[in-house]
């Protein structure tokens, strides 16, 4: 039964012919089986959520059948970057290898109060910085499709753990295409939301302008339905909306009849895959089978958008990350000898690798001399991104590409080289610059390895993004196939 | 745009973060060939062209300054490296 959609147990659950009890032990049987090979989670939280699972039963008798929330009962993974009460968040980062947050972040809030059983927390990299869960300080995350892939990231244990049935869904993050690359590479569906729409308050922060939580699910069905979990204004976050909120289940419609779709012409020629191009120009056609109208846009600013990011990004982390310094919580380096020492030797011993390196180029971004050159120059380049998002939703209603220029690549790939990684993501980074909302969906297979299809959809019009995802996916089975592991 | 080691180690210093000599050496070779590529970005004209910050236009938001009593402490001081006397001890500051 854990392979079952969370919208599909629903219906289990409330006509009695299964219990949270029993589910939520077969996903934790799911993850005794497979946490050998995957390695999905930092923590895996079996009592606390057979407890909540037990007070999900007892909801789903006392309440009529009508009010019961869907996700009651259903287990879910929050990567771990998202603050639990009382529950070890680490970021896998080894500077937080032991911190227990006071509070919970307020998307964990709603998951609770939407009766989701939260079972247990999901890897990924190091502060969120990295495409492939490598860059965890804790131990990586394998591809459950190919166990000499990786999932993809940051969100890779979010993700795996989806595709792996050790959960019904997740929670994500997306500064750059941390939801939704990961989806790709894992066969499952990512959805990063218009920035503003959820509420940041207890997720630790990477780049505050681009980071946006977003689900990661089985279908376009489930998507919807965490997302109205999800999303809303939060006082406690000034950089959440106030806006309406519309029901995204309503956006669940299978027709994309007449239809404006854009097609990006940089997303589909050098530097991606044939076999991912090849599987986007299927799903193009079967979009234009289905009565949507394919037409080639031109976005000529998205050859400097990668450029642009590891600007912007680094610079904001090195500010954010200014916080570890080993006085009120996290690692305290044992050198400690006076203040100075203290900081640079805890933030020495505690950040990995690629944290390390953000913060450097983000410094030096930021840097006299050379602000004006690097920093307010990719601000400016920003601009010219947003106003190419701009020109082209005027003419359509979403635009397509491929969600990466790969399918997952080998473990090692490109570790050596941090600029080859970094340009894995030119098909997610403009997005986030823009802030508009983005689903990634399965399209087809390579070497047995999954392909995504990007939908990208106007600001705040995440309903035409589900909408085409959804007539995609009912004609299509791509999300039906199961990894064998 | 090369950057020198010395580069590296004065930017170090101003992020508070301690690198070995290997670090220094990688980061050097590293952090060069990501400047160069971003360097990409001197070829585009901007001259007219405002910076975007968010994406989203936002302003500040403010609340009143009101004292509220902090319900859990003891959670907050758990996670502390070291306390005394519901305080975080730090290495001598002040001779």
């Amino acid at each position: 039964m854990n392979k079952k959609t969370a919208h599909e147990l629903n219906n289990l659950l409330v006509n009695k012919k299964i219990s949270s009890v029993e589910l939520t032990k077969a996903v934790l049987d799911r993850i005794d089986k497979t946490e050998g090979k995957v390695q999905a989670y930092v923590t895996v939280t079996r009592e606390d959520a057979l407890k909540q699972a037990k007070a999900a039963d007892s909801r789903i008798s006392e309440l009529p059948d009508t009010r019961i929330p869907l996700l009651t009962g259903i287990p879910i993974a929050i990567k771990d970057n998202m603050c639990t009460k009382g529950v070890l968040t680490t970021c896998s980062s080894k500077i937080l290898a032991n911190y227990i947050p006071p509070y919970n972040a307020t998307v964990v809030e709603k998951i609770k109060a939407a009766g989701a059983v939260i079972v247990g927390k999901a890897n990924m990299d190091e502060f969120a910085m990295g495409s492939s869960t490598e860059n965890s300080g804790l131990h990586p995350t394998y591809n459950p499709w190919d166990l000499e892939r990786v999932p993809g990231g940051s969100s890779g244990g979010s993700a795996a753990a989806v595709a792996a049935n050790e959960c019904i869904l997740a929670t994500g993050s997306d500064t750059g295409g941390s939801i939704r690359q990961p989806a790709s590479f894992c066969g499952v569906v990512g959805f990063k939301p218009t920035y503003g729409r959820v509420s940041r308050y207890g997720l630790i922060a990477f780049a505050s302008s681009l980071d946006q939580i977003g689900p990661l699910t089985k279908d376009v069905t489930d998507t919807a339905i965490l997302m109205n979990v999800l999303v809303g204004y939060d006082p406690k976050d000034s950089t959440s909306v106030n806006q309406p909120v519309p029901d995204y289940q309503k956006a669940l419609i299978d027709n994309v009849k007449n239809l404006k779709i854009g097609y990006i012409k940089e997303l589909l020629g050098q530097g991606i895959d044939q076999e991912v191009k090849a599987s986007i120009e299927q799903a193009m056609k079967k979009l234009e089978e289905l009565g949507a109208k394919l037409i080639e846009v031109s976005m000529p600013s998205f050859e400097h958008a990668v450029a642009t990011y590891y600007l912007i990004a680094p610079a904001e982390a090195s500010s954010n990350l200014a916080r570890y310094d080993g006085v009120k919580f996290g690692h305290r380096s044992k050198e400690a000898k006076d203040l100075l020492t203290m900081y640079y030797n805890t933030r020495r011993e505690g950040f990995g690798a690629e944290v390390k390196r953000r913060i450097m180029l983000g410094t030096y971004a930021l840097s006299a001399g050379y602000y004006d050159a690097y920093y307010l120059k990719a601000l400016k380049v920003r601009t010219l991104i947003k106003q190419d998002f701009d020109r082209a939703f005027m003419k359509y209603d979403v635009l397509l590409s491929p969600t990466a220029p790969s399918i997952a690549f080998k473990f090692g790939e490109k570790t050596a080289d941090p600029l080859a990684m970094y340009i894995s993501d030119i098909a997610t980074i403009p997005i986030n610059l823009a802030g508009l909302p983005a689903i990634s969906l399965p399209c087809g297979f390579s070497k047995k390895a999954p392909i995504g299809l990007q939908i990208i959809g106007r600001a705040f019009d995440e309903e035409t993004v589900l909408r085409a995802a959804f007539t995609y996916e009912q004609n299509t089975d791509w999300h039906k196939q199961i990894p064998e592991l | 745009m090369a950057i020198t080691k010395k580069d590296v180690e004065h930017v170090a210093k101003l992020a508070r973060l301690g690198l070995s000599e290997e670090e220094i050496e990688l980061f050097t070779r590293q952090l060069s060939a990501i400047l160069d590529f971003a360097g990409s970005l001197q070829k585009l004209d901007t001259k007219n062209i405002l910076p975007t910050s968010h994406a989203i236009p936002m302003k500040n938001v403010l609340r009143e300054d009101k004292v509220v009593t902090c319900q859990n402490t003891e959670d907050i001081l758990a996670n502390a490296p070291a306390e005394e006397d519901h305080m975080f001890r730090v290495p001598r500051i002040i001779e």
